[in-house]
């Protein structure tokens, strides 16, 4: 094909993974919870749908294997194979193999070794079906019958064929001019009719042909009479139609259909009444008494029966045909709770991001607009203007709330990483997720992925034990890996928790004494030795298995977290299990924020760190003072600047609170809430570990969104380094805890 | 919001201004715009200037270098303004009527940078065997700023080589140093 199919061909292999995603859902679901008819139907639905769109590509080796699968699936459908442990095995195994065959038909030939790994499979599909082993012929139509169908060459129909496209569904199709340039191809869908049945007849029309001179050659103007011999239903024909109905003409006849349907259809295709007759009978579709019959009811009949009678509508109003035709299978989405059909518009992120700026535009200037008409006192216009202004918040969130997505769609991914790797491994292990709705951005959400993937690996291999020494140790014999997510102090944390062995703390010491992280483990708490299975390359693992133990991944998980500005934290109980814990910023996320004000600038708290605003007391020497009877350490935002304004006779005190700390920030002045959007602030800003970002406030100046436990951890290294260069008045002159162990990582350990 | 002085030869040039060489009757010129700073003419390669606009809402960030006057909205888009005297050693530009930002678009990053200049003269052409050496000494400029000499109004102004000047690297590294020493 000469055309550029590009842009079809990679929406055809998103759109199929997509589908693969629900399937293997559907087949994890049946694996856990037993077979059930929905997930079946689920399975199946995939499948015949990534073998339909990949028959209209010319795919044949995804057609040929997922032909297979599906005849598979079929009979388990009709109940005449049992869905159960190593079929749904064999099923995932399939599915894997669609994935492989659609993403290397993408990207050009498939290899040979995959080829004959599908054979493999394709057999053991056979024998499950208690069919004899032997290779199947192909059931599609070879290119060179297509062809010979297309040119009109080859044997006149016999009277055999004329008799059989009686009983053929009859397929009329008028191809849109754009049908090349949306990258479809009419031998395509024909070939893909071919896999359905048999071709009995296939006319091709140039009538609609313009002259030479202003013949467009990317415009396709082909029309098609086909007879397809098929037991599939309507909806199944209608489905090779899928990605080109929308513009192009179809219209399909069931077999035996009646005189007036005929005419119906004769009167609707462009084509002169008597040229398509005649079509129509040397395809044998009719006889030449049926024509005239049909012709003459035309004109008998005529504009007595209503349009709506005609059993056979166009095609465009699907769901209407489908109802009229009772197929259960095309209503079963909207009533599928178990396997989620998912209902997206895929979008550029660019144009997300644009939208998002002007609506940041549109906030401000209505802003503007309203301070205008509150002063120019004509309470109409205020009025229209509030109305106009609650609109515009709603666009906004509606705007922000685009780019969010919940995480479970990542964790869902999870099932299968656990299920199969537990079976490698012969451990039991169950995957439980929590807080799956928590949203986060799309960009992060795509990023975490992969270190989850290796926290997850490592868990299941290192941290869960066999089932032997699991009861050993008194416990259940089946493992529990958690994925949490959830929302605090304005980042979001997401938790990889274990209940096996735990961190073995010698063995890390050991281990980095070898390689010269530390000179001693002395003074090192816990979570300092903890924190060294991040260093690249360290692993404690005696034997490398195939899953993890090579020392790469770990570094790997916090680098990438580092780049999202999160943290990484693990705690873990010798025998009890360890908890990752990754703490991620709401990079592009709206935050409810609290607004403040100190020496002239705007902050913008986290909502959820704050506790409470006192004011503030008379100010000591010292920066602290008595909370209700505690002791709270607080900084006064002022300090940030070297020269600031003069300070104003009241201040305030906004009381945060975060991972069990509490500190207090001195302000000049509180500004209320504000929902808005945290944009980063630039790469040279990078060092300002303090400024989680910046907000654009409605006034069109830009507040600084405070990183609460950075802006608290820099106050305390601060006064650390102040004593420590006094030694009389520090005590302690170093902090042997902190040796070997970079600044960043200290960051991470504040808590 | 385009704020060109007098009746500027750019005048009618929009904010986009895209093309640096304009195919002349015979040679390729190469286009600069001219800017004045503390009573100095500079100038600066056409092509990357995305637009210029009145000096006005800028938001200080706190413990950043002194050259650093903060981040300006820019319809929505934050982008960082630096003080170009300042970054110069030379003191910080004071804000007069004429002051505006020019905002600059540098290859290989996704966020412009604004700097503060005292006002806009005009955008010159220039062929490039015009464009002279920078001096080894006496431009009271630190050499790897300045991409070499052009005429303007018969004297010799400093093209800026703006990769050094607006340095990422160099700006972190600045501001890097001066968190542990600054702020609460």
């Amino acid at each position: 094909m000469s055309m550029d199919l590009s842009d079809a061909l990679e929406s055809y292999g998103i759109e199929s993974h997509g589908l693969l995603d629900q399937m293997e859902a559907a087949l994890l679901a049946m694996e856990a919870n037993g077979p059930d008819s929905e997930s079946i139907n689920a399975v199946f639905r995939a499948a015949h749908t990534i073998k339909g769109s990949g028959g209209l590509f010319g795919l044949d080796d995804v057609v040929h294997f997922t032909h297979d699968a599906e005849t598979s699936l079929d009979a388990v459908r009709d109940g005449r194979l049992a869905m159960d442990g190593p079929l749904i095995e064999l099923f995932l195994k399939c599915r894997d193999h669609m994935g492989a065959l659609v993403d290397a038909s993408l990207v050009g030939s498939v290899p040979p070794g995959l080829l004959k790994s599908g054979e493999s499979l394709q057999e053991r599909l056979r024998t499950s079906l208690g069919q004899p082993s032997s290779s199947q012929a192909d059931p599609g139509v070879s290119e060179e019958e297509i062809e010979r169908l297309l040119l009109g060459v080859g044997q006149p129909p016999t009277s055999q064929d004329n008799r059989a496209a009686g009983e053929a569904w009859h397929i009329s199709l008028r191809c849109g001019t754009d049908l090349f340039r949306d990258g479809m191809d009419p031998l395509g869908i024909l070939r893909y009719l071919g896999t359905l049945g048999e071709l009995l007849h296939v006319t091709t029309l140039a009538d609609a042909l313009p002259a030479l001179a202003e013949l467009d050659a990317e415009s396709c103007h082909l029309g098609f009479e086909i007879d397809l011999k098929s037991a599939l239903n309507q909806a199944e024909i209608e489905d090779a139609f899928e990605f080109v109905r929308a513009f192009s003409l179809v219209r399909i006849l069931p077999p035996r259909s009646k005189p007036e349907q005929w005419a119906e259809l004769i009167r609707a295709l462009p084509e002169e009444d008597d040229r398509l007759g005649e079509i129509l009978i040397k395809s044998g579709a009719l006889t030449r008494a049926d024509l005239a019959a049909a012709l003459g009811t035309q004109v008998a009949a005529g504009d007595i029966r209503p349009l709506g009678d005609i059993l056979v509508e166009q095609l465009a109003p699907r769901e209407v045909v489908a109802k009229a035709l009772e197929k259960p299978e095309l209503e079963k989405p909207a009533r599928d709770n178990k396997v989620q059909t998912e209902r997206h518009v895929r979008v550029e992120a660019g144009k997300l991001d644009r939208l998002i700026n002007l609506v940041g535009e549109l906030v401000i200037s209505h802003t503007v607009t309203s301070l205008r008409a509150e002063g120019v006192a004509d309470t109409g216009l205020i009025e229209a203007v509030k109305t106009a202004g609650r609109f515009v918040e709603e666009v906004r969130d509606a705007a922000l709330a685009l780019r969010m997505v919940p995480i479970g769609g990542t964790f869902v991914r999870f099932q299968r990483v656990v299920r199969d790797l537990s079976h490698e491994l012969g451990k039991r292990i169950e995957l439980v997720t929590g807080g799956s709705e928590t949203e986060l951005d799309k960009s992060v959400v795509d990023r975490i992925g992969d270190p989850l993937t290796h926290l997850v690996r490592n868990a299941i291999d290192h941290g869960i034990e066999s089932v032997d020494e699991r009861l050993a140790a008194g416990k259940p014999a089946q493992g529990t890996l958690r994925l949490d997510a959830y929302h605090e102090s304005g980042s979001i944390v997401v938790e990889v928790i274990d209940d096996g062995r735990g961190l073995n703390r010698d063995r890390i010491v050991a281990k980095a004494l070898v390689r010269g992280l530390i000179e001693s483990d002395e003074g090192l708490t816990d979570q300092d030795v903890y924190a060294m299975i991040f260093e690249p390359g360290f692993s404690t693992m005696e034997q490398v298995s195939n899953i993890s133990g090579r020392g790469v991944g770990m570094d790997v998980v916090k680098r990438t977290i580092e780049d999202l500005r999160g943290t990484v934290e693990v705690s873990s109980r010798p025998g009890a299990g360890t908890t990752v814990r990754l703490r991620l910023p709401l990079t592009l996320a709206i935050i409810d924020g609290f607004l403040v004000a100190a020496g002239g600038l705007r902050f913008v708290i986290p909502m959820d760190l704050v506790e409470e605003c006192v004011e503030m007391p008379e100010p000591g020497r010292r920066n602290y003072t008595d909370l209700r009877g505690s002791v709270l350490p607080y900084i006064r935002l002022r300090d940030l600047f070297s020269a600031g304004s003069a300070e104003p006779e009241r201040q305030v005190m906004v009381v945060v609170g975060y991972a069990g700390k509490r500190a207090g920030l001195v302000v000049d002045r509180l500004l209320g809430e504000l929902q808005t959007v945290i944009k980063p602030l630039g790469d040279i800003f990078a060092p300002l570990k303090w400024v989680g970002g910046c907000a654009v406030l409605d006034i069109g100046e830009v507040g600084l969104v405070l990183d609460v436990p950075a802006l608290v951890a820099k106050a305390e290294r601060r006064e650390g380094a102040a004593l420590r260069s006094q030694p009389w008045r520090g005590g302690i002159a170093s902090n042997s805890a902190n040796r070997g162990l970079t600044s960043e990582q200290k960051n991470v350990y504040i808590s | 919001m385009l704020v060109l002085s007098g009746a500027a030869p750019v005048a009618n040039e929009e904010t986009n201004v895209a093309a640096q060489t304009v195919t002349g009757t015979e040679t390729t010129v190469l286009q600069y715009l001219a800017f004045s700073l503390a009573g100095e003419v500079y100038a600066i390669p056409l092509l990357g200037v995305k637009e210029i606009i009145e000096y006005g809402g800028v938001t200080p960030i706190p413990t950043m270098p002194d050259f650093v006057r903060g981040v300006i909205n820019l319809r929505g888009l934050v982008v960082p303004v630096l003080d170009l005297s300042a970054r110069f050693g030379e003191g910080r530009t004071q804000i007069g009527e004429r002051t505006c930002i020019i905002i600059i678009e540098q290859e290989g990053r996704d966020q412009d940078m604004g700097v503060v200049v005292d006002g806009v003269n005009a955008v010159i052409d220039v062929a490039p065997e015009d464009i002279e050496p920078p001096p080894s000494f006496g431009a009271h400029l630190r050499v790897d700023f300045i991409q070499g000499m052009c005429k303007y109004q018969d004297r010799f102004v400093v093209v800026l080589g703006l990769a050094k000047v607006l340095s990422v690297d160099e700006i972190t590294q600045i501001a890097d140093s001066l968190q542990e020493r600054d702020g609460p």
